[in-house]
């Protein structure tokens, strides 16, 4: 097999040289540089780094909170991509537009936004305050942020299955026999499951990451409300950078399974799709055609 | 004959609200999900929004517009323009680039190449800023050739282009590649053969096509340069004046309590994400549009394109 099938167009080479130039100068000779960095740490003095009490109860913090954020975000963006799929009201096409506002606002704003809200004078954090709850600068405000920024990801998943979702498929159970509950556990459910999925792992690994909202809403408290990129932070301004190093060693492992998890789930979630969709059209005109040769 | 024409037709039209019925749900379910998706949403996006014009406006519109006059607020606003300056435009043009290498040929490790071009979406910024201190700052490993020739890119603003073109990096070539793909090479190759030159094939053929598209990624790609904090904040090193963004800026603001100044600053940054996905809205429209026409195929830009 050769490296290039043959193509009338040109531009391959230039274009492929400069992308390769590219991505290595800007992405990967810097990420290797980490690992190299790294390497100048001994094993034991890598593990001692990264299992560190403070570095634990960060990543507690951090996959515990993330786990959170990302089973709420599922939970709704199910039922947001089911609502402005399937039904009509006033201010849809505003509400639909305005579901990628996390993607568009900057971090920092929503950080300073959603600490204001929920801190004790704060216009929902007062009345949670009265009934005892501290949002702000406590792990459910880092919950509260870190569900914000991955508010679109199953909406966005979801969405698309939903709308190619045949209405046929949900006629056949209703004529079945199926509720309306039993058709959506058994019937929309399972097609939409895998797209959930993916939008659920983004999330879940977006807000791993996160840094900008959560700063602000945590408080920041060592063992208690430090998230693993602030304590990444934390390590550089004390000019540790072995033990920033090493840290984010962990993180970059850790993004890169995710990164290749999503892949192989979007993969998955594709396949579903496109192989739920096709035999039930075919099947469709299966049924059809008696219909018209009686006719 | 009438009456049972007449008679099907009510037959069909009873079939028809049954079948409504059976593939949607009551009224009362319907009302009841709308309303808590209304509640989710105004808790975690609409309030967000309004608190930063409120509290911006909340000591009038004099101190509002004060809050920008000051030098420190200026000079982020100016770097901040600078950053996203340098950066946009060389990720539009590795954006083409890659999509063009991508999309109109087949060749080994393609996939890979794919795969590495959306590495920077999934590092967490904190993490993208700290990489280049690994290999710029002074600890760094080019670091001590660095300044031996005085030249400084971690603390300064060298370091913040690089950082920022880092985390935008993949956004435009992300938009391009499926519309790309999704047009083919034969009208590509129709040009060529009629003896336009590649670049000729370019500019009149494939641009046109992907316009929209483009337009799109760099509209993303812009947002998240102006507004990126965490991979900045880190090799950045907070100089007042001279390597403050805006976001860096709020942030400083924010922690010295000045919160009518933090939030001046911060709505400038909420107005450019409304701004944003106003446009978003209208490419998409505009895209739509274009397709409905007989031979369009269909080059809506993607819903998913924010995303990983």
């Amino acid at each position: 097999m050769t490296f290039k099938q043959r193509s009338i167009l040109p531009g391959f080479g230039l274009t492929l040289g400069f992308t390769l130039t590219y991505l290595s100068l800007i992405v990967l000779i810097p990420l290797s540089a980490t690992f190299l960095k790294a390497s100048s740490l001994s094993w034991a003095a890598f593990w001692h780094i990264v299992t560190s009490p403070r570095a634990l109860a960060s990543y507690r913090l951090t996959f515990g909170a993330s786990l959170i954020a990302a089973l709420i975000n599922l939970f709704f963006g199910m039922l947001l991509a089911w609502v402005l799929v399937r039904y009509n009201f006033p201010g849809k096409k505003i509400f639909d537009s305005m579901v990628d506002l996390p993607f568009a606002l900057p971090t920092a704003v929503a950080g300073i936004a959603l600490t204001t809200i929920y801190s004790t004078h704060g216009w929902v954090g007062r009345y949670l305050d009265s009934i005892g709850i501290k949002a702000a600068y406590s792990p459910l405000g880092v919950v509260i942020a870190l569900t914000f920024i991955g508010l679109p990801f199953v909406v966005r998943t979801v969405q698309p299955v939903l709308e190619d979702l045949d209405k046929e498929m949900e006629e056949a159970a209703a004529s079945l026999g199926a509720n309306r509950w039993q058709t959506f556990s058994r019937v929309i459910l399972p097609s939409v499951a895998p797209a959930a999925l993916t939008g659920f792992t983004m999330a879940f690994a977006r807000a791993i990451g996160e840094y900008g909202s959560v700063v602000f809403i945590s408080g920041n408290m060592p063992m208690k409300t430090e998230i693993t990129p602030l304590l990444i932070i934390t390590k550089l301004e004390q000019y540790d950078y072995a033990g920033a190093t090493a840290i984010a060693v962990v993180m970059l492992v850790f993004s890169f399974t995710m990164l290749l998890a999503i892949n192989l789930l979007q993969k998955w979630s594709s396949r579903h799709h496109h192989s739920g969709g096709t035999p039930e059209v075919v099947e469709g005109e299966a049924l059809h055609a008696p219909v018209y040769a009686e006719a | 004959m009438a009456a049972s024409i007449s008679l099907h037709l009510i037959g069909s039209a009873q079939l028809a609200a049954r079948a409504r019925v059976a593939t949607s749900e009551s009224r009362l379910v319907r009302w009841t999900l709308i309303f808590v998706a209304f509640l989710f949403l105004v808790f975690f996006l609409f309030m967000p929004l309004a608190i930063v014009f409120t509290s911006a406006l909340s000591k009038g519109l004099s101190t509002y517009f004060a809050a920008f006059r000051e030098p420190d607020a200026l000079s982020a606003i100016r770097l901040t323009l600078l950053a996203a300056g340098i950066a946009v435009p060389l990720n539009l043009i590795f954006g083409i680039a890659a999509s063009w290498a991508i999309a109109k040929f087949d060749f080994l490790g393609k996939s890979l190449l794919v795969t590495l071009i959306d590495l920077p979406f999934s590092v967490s910024p904190v993490v993208s800023g700290l990489i280049y201190v690994l290999l710029f700052g002074l600890q760094g490993l080019l670091g001590p050739w660095l300044a031996a020739h005085d030249i400084k890119i971690i603390f300064a603003v060298p370091g913040i282009v690089l950082a920022t073109i880092f985390v935008t990096f993949p956004f435009v070539a992300r938009e391009l590649i499926p519309l790309i793909q999704a047009q083919g090479i034969e009208e590509e190759e129709a040009a060529l053969t009629l003896g336009a030159s590649g670049w000729q094939t370019f500019w009149r053929v494939t641009l046109p096509n992907i316009k929209w598209g483009l337009l799109y990624g760099v509209i993303l790609c812009n947002a998240r340069a102006m507004g990126e904090f965490g991979a900045v904040s880190v090799v950045s090193g907070h100089i007042r004046g001279r390597t403050n963004t805006m976001p860096l800026h709020i942030e400083i603001l924010y922690n010295e309590y000045q919160f009518q100044a933090a939030f001046a600053v911060a709505s400038l940054l909420a107005l450019l994400a409304l701004v944003t996905l106003i446009a978003k809205s209208a490419v998409e429209w505009k895209a739509k549009q274009e397709n409905s026409q007989p031979h369009g195929r269909d080059l809506t830009p993607d819903h998913q394109g924010f995303l990983l």
